[in-house]
């Protein structure tokens, strides 16, 4: 096997024999303790619970036993996630005095279920409030593309480790981009699925109604894999749907035939760096998209997604912030303090603009099937850096990287970001946006199929 | 807002809140609440009906 090698040929390979899950595993960790150090993926190994299982997979093929569709995949996941003997840390200091997690995750479980193999936690910025990657616990996760740039937020360990071939599939969590940003960054596909899609049993909170977790990966097939092995209700998450698992691979070759595409017009065309122009135009063109569709108050939208993001995520850190505020990542502990401050009738009304605009969004998708729009205004920023100008217009960078992503997830429509290789002068990638209407997951993956056969979206390997 | 009233909102609710701020914390605090009055501005001012219902516990 290479770093580089998907999911689902490591799989193949395990289930017919070729090669071991041990053999996979050994070089999935040789690989972590060697290029880890520069990337700063991973905050805590599970190396033995994960030798244990891919000598248990290997014993049960010898034995005659039917491996899963994951057998022998090395994973990670976001270390807001329950590993059972690790404190969940969500990307804090003060989480490191809680007590180890005595089970795992639901999608942790699930994905081990089909024999996957998880080999530790990975860091993030500091309880999700966060685009950049940057943590003043851990030190940043970096851009494998390169290593004085930003992975993105909050997922940006899941960034870094699968984008640097340290792992094929990671797990993140979305609740304003913090999926979709770092794949944008990294230059990988990120998945968020529909609210309520996903189980969040054993993982920790942000914004409880805009939480979403999912997958990142290399290949959209990967993607593919891992959600369909998560999907399912779960009655431990009183917010997970209960939908049958509607699986997405059978129909992931069904190429664009009869959809009906368009593209993201008004808020979603100002701001935009030339690389985010190029390749939102390069995505549109090996669509055949021609339309254009307008979101309707897309920057209220951002503006009412913020403001529940920040009192909603400062409430829920209110009794820290009272008794330990010292102790919180400054960037995170500032913007949580301002969160509690924010006047409940804007709040509320925020709430109502909510309704408002999901009715208004929903109705778009009676004349298109999906919609695609930029991930991120610009490539990945350089590590510490505070501003950056686009369109003409100063803006902080920690606040605007999910400017695109922000109206979308307001309404948990599901998501796929593609990433578009080599763009600008620096020659990073930079992501892509594919929405559809609530539960097609399946077209939004059907798409970045197609993009990807085709060329244009395409995880690049970073020159190390 | 001014800074000064910006100042003065913020001396009131961490007492109100029981939070202990330092002089170095201030500035960007002041920041993030100016960015959250910002954007609580365009949503105040967006007419909505009195029948328009919250989404607070959100289904897709």
């Amino acid at each position: 096997m290479t770093p580089w090698q998907d999911a689902a040929s490591l799989a193949a390979a395990v289930r017919s024999g070729e090669i071991t899950a041990v053999s996979v595993l050994t070089a999935t960790l040789d690989r972590i303790a060697r290029r880890d150090p520069a990337l700063g993926a991973f905050t805590a190994l599970v190396s033995a619970r994960a030798m244990a299982r891919a000598e248990a997979l290997d014993a049960a093929r010898a034995a005659g036993e039917a491996l899963g569709p994951l057998a022998g995949v090395p994973f990670a996941v976001k270390n807001l996630f329950d590993v059972a003997g690790l404190p969940t840390l969500a990307g804090s200091a003060i989480n490191r005095g809680r007590a180890s997690a005595t089970r795992d995750a639901t999608l942790v479980a699930r994905l081990e279920a089909q024999g996957a193999i998880l080999v530790g936690a990975l860091n993030m910025g500091e309880y999700a409030y966060d685009f950049t990657g940057e943590n003043a616990h851990d030190g940043p996760s970096r851009n494998p593309h390169d290593l004085g740039r930003m992975s993105g937020g909050s997922s940006g360990g899941s960034g870094s480790a699968v984008a640097g071939g340290l792992v094929p599939i990671a797990l993140g969590s979305d609740t304003n981009g913090s999926i979709r940003v770092p794949a944008s960054l990294c230059g990988i596909f990120g998945l968020k699925p529909t609210y309520g899609r996903l189980s969040r049993a054993g993982s920790f909170p942000f914004v409880d109604s805009f939480d979403h977790l999912g997958p990142l990966a290399r290949t959209v097939r990967d993607l593919a894999l891992s959600y369909d092995a998560m999907q399912g209700p779960d009655p431990a998450d009183p917010s997970c749907a209960r939908r049958p698992v509607e699986p997405s691979l059978p129909g992931l070759e069904g190429g664009i035939g009869g959809l009906r595409i368009a593209r993201a017009c008004g808020y979603f065309r100002q701001g935009l760096s030339p690389e985010a122009a190029l390749a939102t135009d390069a995505v549109a063109h090996a669509l055949g998209v021609t339309a254009e569709i307008e979101i309707p108050e897309a920057a209220r939208a951002r503006a009412a997604a913020y403001l529940i993001t920040t009192a909603e995520g400062g409430a829920l850190h209110l009794d820290r912030l009272r008794t330990r505020a010292e102790e919180f990542d400054p960037d995170t502990r500032d913007r949580l303090i301002a969160g509690c401050m924010t006047p409940a009738p804007l709040l509320i009304k925020a709430q109502k603009f909510r309704r408002w605009y999901q009715q208004q969004v929903l109705r778009l998708f009676d004349k298109v099937d999906a919609i695609i729009a930029p991930a991120t205004p610009t490539t990945a920023p350089l590590l510490g850096q505070k501003l950056f100008s686009i369109g003409g217009e100063t803006l902080p960078v920690r606040a605007n990287l999910g400017m695109f992503t922000q109206p979308i997830s307001f309404i948990g429509l599901p998501v796929v970001a593609v990433p578009v290789p080599e763009m600008g002068a620096a020659r990073l990638p930079i992501g892509v946006q594919v929405i559809a209407a609530p539960w097609r997951e399946d077209i939004c993956l059907r798409i970045a199929r197609h993009l990807e056969q085709h060329g244009v979206a395409r995880a690049p390997r970073p020159v190390e | 807002m001014t800074d000064d009233e910006l100042d003065r909102l913020i001396d009131a609710q961490a007492a109100l809140l029981g939070f202990s701020i330092r002089p170095d914390w201030r500035e960007a605090i002041r920041a993030n609440l100016r960015v959250t009055l910002r954007f609580g501005a365009m949503v105040d001012t967006f007419e909505l009906p009195d029948e328009a219902e919250p989404a607070p516990v959100f289904a897709a």
